[in-house]
């Protein structure tokens, strides 16, 4: 007959050990942490955006919007395009009305809660457009910091979000240094650009790409010598946003200036 | 509407994705925790270090942060957009993620109170399950709390003076272990904003120590304040009662004694709060002197866009005043009262300051977002994210405090601890 004492110290341990989360001893499974960190497949998918080229039509945002259901009219977008206003002085105007869904239809730029600001085109030094996207960081930090791990990083170096294990703590919009990311306001989970993953793994380019009327946008597997943009990415003065914060960004720029934020 | 929009208005450029995310409830999760872990570290002051001078408050700590500990995880279910997904963070973590240890950690911390709540009172509880039991004749009631303390008894019957002196052995053990685990708890709240890279604000390896000091500060604050109310509601009750039973203590016993164990704790108060206060200030300067790429945006948001909020309120009203409150000479409870709900407030607007300021502009630099508080609830996300849920979140500790002190009553309990 068991004796009380021993009841419980029994009890303890069974109790200790179901409570002892099996994932833990998940975090030692090698072939797991090789697929979350750096992926040695053929593909390693990368962008280029050519600023020289793109005029700000915003036929990428739309098409993006539509190819990957984020609704229309929600203040949140996959992409988007921002317009840079340098003046003579040196002053930047930067603004993105509706994620430049529209373009840009208005010479004024779009302070927020400040209004419209004109500018006397006279005192204009420069101005072009950036498009922006999800960098596909090679050290993401939005997967570092996901609690449950919903968002990760595919082989061929995606970052995508599992709508099903999202539990919208927000920590991955907190942690990204470019603000891709948002709450989708159908699903409420994370959301944020994949590349249209479901395009490219079929052989597609993204929906951005084939809606860009002048080729400012370019999608590109690194790891292919051959691939041109590849080529241009080897050969040419490319750059990407915000190297400081060590995420080791994917989408390169050709024509980058220092305004660029 | 997209999440955030409802509350926050945006000027110059700021990213179209960037609203604010961590909103109300984020300022409740650390400034709730640093209740929980401020009020365990003042209860094992004396149950650790011997300060005899708080053995009064120090039950009274415990019990309370036995209240506040559900309400750490409050503000952060009310958080979640899929908040029925919350125990994923305890099923899959994912432990490259700060927030992914708050499973275990809350759950080591939460323990170590329940155990050390256990041994605190298991006195109290074999003596009134004897009381109880050597009734003839029980009432429905005296049956229930029979049922309830056999049960909190665990079998653990034996009243020796061996076994009290092992009680107390495990008290203090779990006391001090007690200590760095509700440091960890806090200060990890720290680090889950200090190593959010993206944010300048926040970013800064300062940040999980600041957070802890000013933690106990908050907890030694709620603990005076609360031990104050309660003691002058007891004056209250034990001056009507004395009218029919004059040997119980007058209210002047009661005062002095009062009085000695405020002043008491204040001197730990202003201990911490020096600690706090330094830190902040060393962060400032040395953000102010080094003036990083970040430094233009984030001067315009201390100094112009949050003045009030930091310098009027956190340091000025919540800081300062209270300092001076009580390091002027003759504490009375009035003013330790005042002080302590000052020194509340301001650790309050130093969350506030820290998860909202943080917010305050944009990754981009070049634009500027402010909160606006969402106060009537019409939807259950304004409801969630507003004035209403954070006040839920204020008072359910107060009431959850008043259901443990139902079953285990924090004062006129004789024992040796």
């Amino acid at each position: 007959m068991i004796n009380r004492r021993e009841f419980c110290k029994k009890a303890m341990i069974v109790a200790g050990g179901v409570v002892l989360p099996l994932t833990l001893l998940e975090v030692f499974n090698p072939k797991r942490l090789r697929a979350e960190r750096d992926g040695q497949g053929k593909i390693r998918w990368v962008f280029l955006v050519d600023i020289n080229k793109c005029v700000g039509c915003g036929f990428c945002v739309k098409a993006c919007k539509i190819e990957n259901e984020v609704p229309y009219d929600a203040n949140v977008t996959r992409t988007w395009v921002e317009r840079y206003v340098v003046t003579e002085d040196g002053q930047t105007f930067i603004d993105s009305p509706k994620g430049a869904r529209d373009g840009f239809t208005t010479q004024k730029i779009d302070q927020a809660h400040q209004g419209m600001k004109e500018i006397n085109p006279e005192e204009i030094g420069k101005a072009f457009f950036v498009p922006k996207l999800c960098n596909q960081c090679e050290n993401p930090a939005c997967v570092q910091v996901c609690p449950v791990g919903a968002t990760y990083q595919t082989q061929d170096g995606i970052v995508l979000v599992d709508r099903s294990w999202c539990i919208g703590c927000g920590y991955c919009v907190m942690g990204c240094p470019y603000g891709v990311r948002f709450f989708h306001p159908v699903y409420h989970v994370a959301e944020k650009c994949n590349f249209c993953y479901h395009r490219i793994s079929k052989g597609m380019k993204t929906a951005c790409v084939d809606a860009c009327p002048f080729g400012a946008r370019r999608i590109g597997n690194i790891r292919d010598p051959e691939d041109p943009v590849t080529k241009i990415i080897t050969s040419e003065q490319v750059n990407v946003l915000k190297e400081e914060f060590g995420t080791k960004p994917q989408v390169f720029y050709l024509g980058l200036s220092r305004e660029v934020k | 509407m997209v999440h955030g929009e409802a509350w926050t208005l945006k000027e110059f450029f700021v990213y179209p994705n960037e609203y604010i995310y961590w909103s109300i409830q984020i300022v409740m999760y650390p400034f709730m925790t640093g209740l929980v872990a401020g009020a365990f570290v003042l209860s094992s002051l004396y149950h650790v270090f011997g300060v005899k001078q708080l053995k009064e408050i120090a039950r009274f700590a415990l019990v309370f942060s036995l209240a506040l500990l559900p309400v750490a995880m409050l503000p952060l279910l009310l958080h979640l957009q899929q908040p029925q997904r919350g125990i994923y963070v305890m099923m899959t973590p994912h432990f490259t993620s700060a927030i992914a240890a708050f499973g275990i950690v809350f759950t080591t911390y939460a323990m170590i109170v329940l155990s050390e709540i256990w041994f605190v009172y298991r006195q109290f509880i074999v003596q009134t399950v004897l009381e109880l039991r050597s009734k003839q004749r029980r009432n429905k009631i005296e049956s229930a709390q029979l049922a309830l303390y056999s049960m909190l008894a665990m079998g653990a019957m034996d009243l020796s003076p061996e076994a009290l002196q092992k009680d107390e052995r495990a008290v203090k053990i779990m006391a001090a272990i007690g200590i760095p685990v509700a440091c960890f708890l806090h200060g990890y709240a720290g680090f889950i904003f200090g190593s959010v890279k993206a944010n300048a604000l926040w970013m800064t390896p300062l940040m999980p120590v600041i957070f802890i000091c000013s933690a106990v500060v908050s907890g030694i604050a709620l603990c005076i304040a609360t031990y104050i109310v309660t003691m002058e509601l007891r004056k209250l009750i034990y001056s009507w009662k004395r009218k029919n039973n004059p040997r119980l203590p007058s209210s002047d016993e009661l005062k002095s004694a009062e009085v000695v164990t405020v002043t008491m704790t204040s001197k730990y108060l202003l201990m911490f709060m020096v600690l706090a206060i330094t830190l902040e200030l060393l962060d400032l300067i040395f953000r102010n002197y080094t003036a990083v790429k970040s430094w233009d945006i984030l001067r315009s948001v201390i100094y112009e866009k949050d003045f009030v909020n930091i310098f009027v309120l956190q340091y000025g009203l919540g800081n300062l005043l209270p300092f001076i409150i009580f390091l002027l000479p003759g504490l009375t409870i009035r003013r330790a009262l005042v002080g302590s709900l000052l020194v509340l407030m301001g650790v309050f607007m130093m969350r506030w300051n820290v998860v909202i300021g943080g917010q305050a502009f944009s990754a981009s630099f070049s634009g500027f977002m402010e909160y606006k508080m969402p106060i009537w609830p019409s939807s259950v996300e304004l409801f969630k994210e507003g004035l209403f849920g954070a006040l839920t979140v204020i008072v359910t500790p107060f009431v959850l405090f008043y259901l443990v002190t139902r079953v285990l009553p924090v004062f006129g309990v004789k024992d040796s601890h």
